[in-house]
């Protein structure tokens, strides 16, 4: 394959060929500018900021780490020096970091090559990727379709073939719940296992950087290279990440939990012809299926909107016009200055959520409504430990659809939230979380489920994972294409 | 409905946003739904169930020593919207208002 | 009616750490603007704090001090509100589980020692700077700088214990010198080391609820604590005259024309919506730490003073004096010990500290140059009577600027000290032959002449003689006994 194909292939497989000198890191990194993005990317519009100089920069001072070369396309919401990071939104226009996020940090000094900055619902605050104030991100799919949220961008172009990896965050599903639209791997780690630092925060208790992959081993690969104790963020945990290196290890002796009374009712057809076949593909490699019943997804999701939305209120105080990005002119008085800035600077969506926050945390009301979900959190958290006594994992829908329309939620709130309605708990529990794509529906749209896991339980997610990924039907992301990523003929 | 206009008012001054009057009924109607959604909370035995706290226990204290991080006047004001000779501009100040 | 002041105290000690409460940078005074900040502690998108350890020892050494009781785990809190010198728009702090509980700071005052119960203390962060609205072009604009937000603080709050403002400065006093004598903070009111809040209310005498309260912020002197309060009392006083209700309120004290203003602030202003810190664990101080901090602890102030008083047979006064700072107890025992103490204090409590004074040199920068075996010897020599009185002072100059004991500092200067009988007697004869008449009127029974003749004497010695001892020669030389009565 000629290094202007070299998109077609996985991180590990990339990297490699760029240490041992068959494809120049510069190569690597505009492949997928100058192959699949000329095809797609005016349509999909997944990137919120690119800049061939940085990439050149980037590509420059690449070393030859376990990601040499590898381009990496990172939500907007990861501070980055080389880049503007501006939350996809208006009131951190053009704003500059000074600094870089540890996980920036980690994955420049394994020699990974940023390659733009992904698009996203505004400060992460969305499940479709429509409250970008730069417009939204399409699903490469269906282009109809959202490609979910809030870490669309990064999603869309992994699919599309713009990088083999991408970094995005999970505060409520915001990784896994693109990665099913999108069918692609998506890891939401254990709390506490990737820094926050450098993470622009929205609900700091449930916030994790994730990992967007074509494959079971790059994820893998990337959680090796990221996770970690930081001494910036007093979340991380002191130790030792877990170790994932048996990825491919298969899944003889494990059980998964089949907690079906959650897909009773309100769950697409395709969603559980999906589950049922990922569900075969784990017993045709030797782990068995143990079925309970587990909490219905309605109460995480009732404690995830008063809690993320009671830190996000505090979290995003602090753009207020004074140390950077957007401020309103008209402003003689520092209250009109504080108040027209935020009005002006954010969009709706984060608007409702800072309200709603502000409401739950204020006297009279803390008691009844952010007390109560800390409380109801603890109960959630019990509910996940029993869950994990019973197995080693639980198979799950990412998301009730398959990608919805765009405009369809929203002016609907509550239907919005709803869609994080298998992905929420996880982090409520702060336990880890994998999507994993299992081919497509008849009309073309990706399939995918969710694997949830007990604390620290990465390994046996990807191992999970990869058993998935390699046991069904030869669909377009199956064994075949293990390490050249095809992209579909055009539709 | 769990919030009115008043109420709206209050937390959005708090807030330091402002919601225009003819938006102000919808979004106290969609804040009301959330939180009468988030009303399922009562179903649940809570028995027992202390707040929880999710930042690991083991999470050691920083030694006092300078670290790499800090910036000079020039990179901290780079950003900001106006500033002069290393300083944050902002208007007046007015000691007892609380702006 | 009699109304009584009930007066409550919120103080803040900013603790002389390296490095800031929540990042690496320094925590010093007086850097350029805006250089002394990083991304946490400018509140920038994305950054984290991190608790400093030496900020949260210097609080659990003021608690274990106090006597408060330490809890094992304590809980940051997010205080939410607007304002353009913190950088985040919610102060880092802790709420309803502080640090430290209960506790009492002793304070003597004139009616004896008295311990003024504590409330609580606990770690938080301190806010930036801002500046007086100032004309830039067409328009007024406000200057803010970031080098102070971040800066460990610990906030002590009281009970409302005081009845008189006299009271709130003696606490205010003795809590700088026990900051001081910890080396917690170096105290410094005006350097905004240490500020205060006071509550007042007044309730008639002997009644136990307390009346509408009243806050006054801006306290930075103790004079200004002292004036503060006594400002807001009358206010009161006069408004309850005048028959109007007290409304609850936050004044700011203006030391410049010892006046009080009214801080505006709207309707449900403050609604600090104080939540856990969910970017920090809980601040745990295990038993372990705590009792090597306790054993760790100096001899506090209070203690010290008294032993002073019992071990160097020093007057209360001058164990208060020499007990303001701990080098300054520690030099003087160091001199006193085998010593006259009382001899000790003196020198220490007039020459040390007008010559530190003066000088503008610490203890140390004295304690280098006059080292307390330096000190003990010339001690002994006046305690002997080897030096006369002003004589004693210019050797005590020349032991401060050069090197050398006394006997050597004599040699270089040529001194050569008149103690004995020999050296004397003429003097003594001469002075006699000289002044007939005060010879007269001593021998008439007028003793006080007597110091006039020995005054004489030591002028004719240039002040080399040592007064007791001329003393006892006139004595012998008029007539060998006492004067008739
Ligand atoms: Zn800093």
């Amino acid at each position: 394959m000629s290094a202007r194909e070299s998109w077609r292939y996985s991180a590990a497989r990339l990297s490699n060929e760029v240490r041992r000198g068959a494809v120049t890191a510069m190569e690597a990194v505009e492949s997928g500018w100058e192959g699949p993005a000329r095809e797609w990317e005016a349509r999909v519009h997944a990137v919120a900021h690119h800049d061939a100089a940085a990439r050149a920069a980037g590509s420059r001072a690449a070393v030859k780490g376990p990601l040499a070369g590898v381009p990496v396309l990172v939500k907007d919401n990861l501070c980055t020096t080389d880049y503007p990071t501006t939350c996809a939104s208006r009131i951190l226009a053009g704003w500059r970091s000074p600094y870089d996020a540890t996980v920036i940090e980690r994955l420049r000094r394994a020699g990974a090559v940023v390659t733009g900055k992904g698009n996203m619902d505004e400060f992460a605050m969305g499940s479709s990727t429509e409250f970008s104030c730069y417009g939204p991100t399409r699903n490469p799919y269906d282009l109809t379709r959202v490609p979910g949220g809030s870490s669309g961008g990064p999603a869309a172009a992994v699919a599309y073939g713009l990088c083999p990896v991408a970094l995005g965050s999970d505060t409520g599903g915001s990784v896994r719940q693109p990665a099913a639209f999108c069918g692609v791997f998506g890891l939401k780690p254990t709390y506490g296992r990737l820094s926050r630092y450098g993470l622009v925060a929205f609900g700091s208790s449930l916030d994790q950087v994730g990992i967007f992959a074509r494959h079971a081993g790059d994820v893998a690969l990337l959680f090796e290279t990221l996770g970690g104790a930081d001494p910036c963020d007093a979340t991380t945990r002191r130790t030792a990440a877990p170790d994932v290196s048996g990825w491919d290890r298969g899944v003889a002796g494990l059980t998964f939990g089949w907690p079906a009374n959650l897909w009773a009712e309100g769950v697409e057809r395709e969603i559980i012809e999906g589950l049922e076949d990922a569900a075969a593909r784990l017993e045709r490699a030797g782990a068995r299926r143990v079925t309970f019943d587990f909490m219905p997804g309605e109460f995480a999701v009732a404690t995830y909107y008063l809690v993320a939305t009671a830190e996000a209120s505090s979290n995003l105080a602090r753009f207020d016009g004074v140390r950077y990005g957007f401020r309103h002119d008209d402003s003689s008085d520092l209250r009109a200055l504080y108040t027209r800035t935020r009005t002006g600077g954010f969009g709706p969506e984060v608007k409702r959520r800072i309200l709603l926050g502000t409401y739950v945390l204020s006297a009279g009301y803390y008691d009844a409504y952010y007390l109560t979900a800390q409380r109801a959190r603890t109960r959630i958290r019990r509910e996940y430990d029993q869950a994990f006594e019973k197995c080693d994992f639980m198979l799950l829908p990412a998301a009730p659809t398959l990608p919805f329309r765009l405009g369809e939620k929203t002016e609907d709130p509550l239907a919005m939230y709803l869609s994080d309605i298998f992905t929420i708990g996880a982090n409520l529990a702060g336990t880890p979380g994998l999507t994993v794509p299992v081919g497509m529906t008849p009309e073309g749209l990706p399939r995918a489920v969710q694997l949830l896991g007990r604390e620290d339980g990465e390994p046996e997610l990807l191992r999970a994972g990869r058993a998935i990924e390699v046991g069904g039907e030869p669909a377009r992301l199956g064994r075949e294409t293990e390490r050249e990523f095809a992209w579909p003929s055009k539709r | 409905m769990a919030i009115h206009r008043e109420e709206l008012i209050r937390i959005a001054e708090l807030a330091r946003l402002e919601v225009p009057e003819e938006d102000r009924d919808a979004m106290c109607r969609q804040l009301s739904e959330v939180l009468e959604f988030a009303e399922s909370l009562r179903r649940l035995d809570l028995e027992g169930c202390e707040p929880s706290v999710f930042a690991p226990a083991d999470s050691p204290l920083r030694d006092d020593r300078p670290d790499a991080r800090r910036l000079d006047a020039a990179r901290a004001t780079a950003g900001a919207p106006e500033s002069e000779d290393g300083f944050f501009l902002v208007p007046p100040i007015v000691e007892n208002l609380e702006p | 009616m009699a109304l009584e002041a009930v007066i409550g105290l919120e103080c803040h000690i900013q603790v002389a750490t390296r490095t800031k409460m929540f990042c690496g940078c320094p925590a010093e005074f007086g850097a350029a603007p805006n250089s002394n900040v990083c991304p946490v502690c400018l509140g920038l998108p994305g950054a984290l704090p991190v608790a400093n350890r030496a900020a949260v020892d210097a609080a659990l050494r003021l608690g274990l001090a106090l006597g408060c009781e330490i809890r094992e785990e304590s809980v940051f809190a997010r205080k939410n509100y607007f304002y353009p010198d913190m950088p985040k728009n919610y102060q880092i702090t802790q709420y309803d589980r502080p640090m430290c509980e209960g506790g009492a700071l002793p304070v003597a005052l004139a009616a004896g020692s008295r311990g003024f119960p504590l409330i609580r203390i606990h770690v938080e962060e301190d806010t930036g700077k801002s500046f007086h609205p100032e004309r830039h072009g067409d328009r007024r604009i406000s200057r803010v700088d970031f080098n102070r937000a971040g800066v460990p603080l610990l906030e002590l709050v009281t009970q409302p214990a005081f009845r008189d403002p006299a009271e709130c400065a003696a606490f205010l006093t003795a809590l700088r010198r026990l900051v001081r004598w910890l080396g917690i903070s170096d105290g410094e009111m005006e350097k905004g080391h240490l500020r205060c809040d006071a509550n007042v209310s007044l309730r008639p005498a002997g009644q136990s609820e307390l009346g509408t309260k009243t806050e006054i912020k801006n306290l930075n002197s103790i004079r200004g604590v002292e004036r503060g309060v006594t400002a807001e009392i009358a206010r009161q006083n006069l408004a309850r005259l005048s028959g109007e209700r007290i409304e609850q309120a936050t004044l700011l004290y203006d030391a410049d024309h010892d006046r009080l203003a009214v801080m505006r602030s709207k309707e449900h202003a403050h609604d600090y919506r104080y939540f856990p810190e969910p970017d920090l664990p809980r601040l745990r101080v295990e038993a372990a730490w705590r009792d090597e901090a306790r054993a760790a602890l100096p001899e506090l102030p209070w203690t010290r003073a008294a032993r002073l008083e019992r071990e160097y047979a020093v007057p209360a006064y001058d164990a208060q004096v020499l007990g303001e700072r701990r080098e300054l107890c520690d030099y003087f025992e160091d001199c006193a010990r085998g010593a006259d103490g009382k001899l000790a204090s003196n020198w220490i409590m007039t020459e040390v500290l007008r010559m530190t004074n003066e000088r503008g040199w610490s203890i140390d920068d004295w304690a280098r140059r006059v080292p307390p075996d330096r000190l003990r010897e010339f001690l002994a020599r006046v305690s002997a009577r080897d030096i006369p009185g002003p004589l004693a002072k210019q050797v005590f100059t020349w032991l401060a600027d050069e090197e050398g004991g006394v006997a050597e500092l004599l040699d270089r200067h040529r001194v050569r000290v008149q103690a004995s009988r020999d050296d004397l007697l003429p003097l003594v004869r001469e002075v006699l032959n000289q002044n007939p008449g005060p010879v007269a009127q001593y021998r008439g029974g007028k003793i006080a002449t007597l110091g006039f003749l020995v005054g004489q004497v030591m002028k004719k010695s240039a002040g080399q003689a040592v007064p007791q001892v001329v003393q006892d020669l006139l004595k012998a030389e008029l007539g060998g006994q006492r004067p008739p009565s």
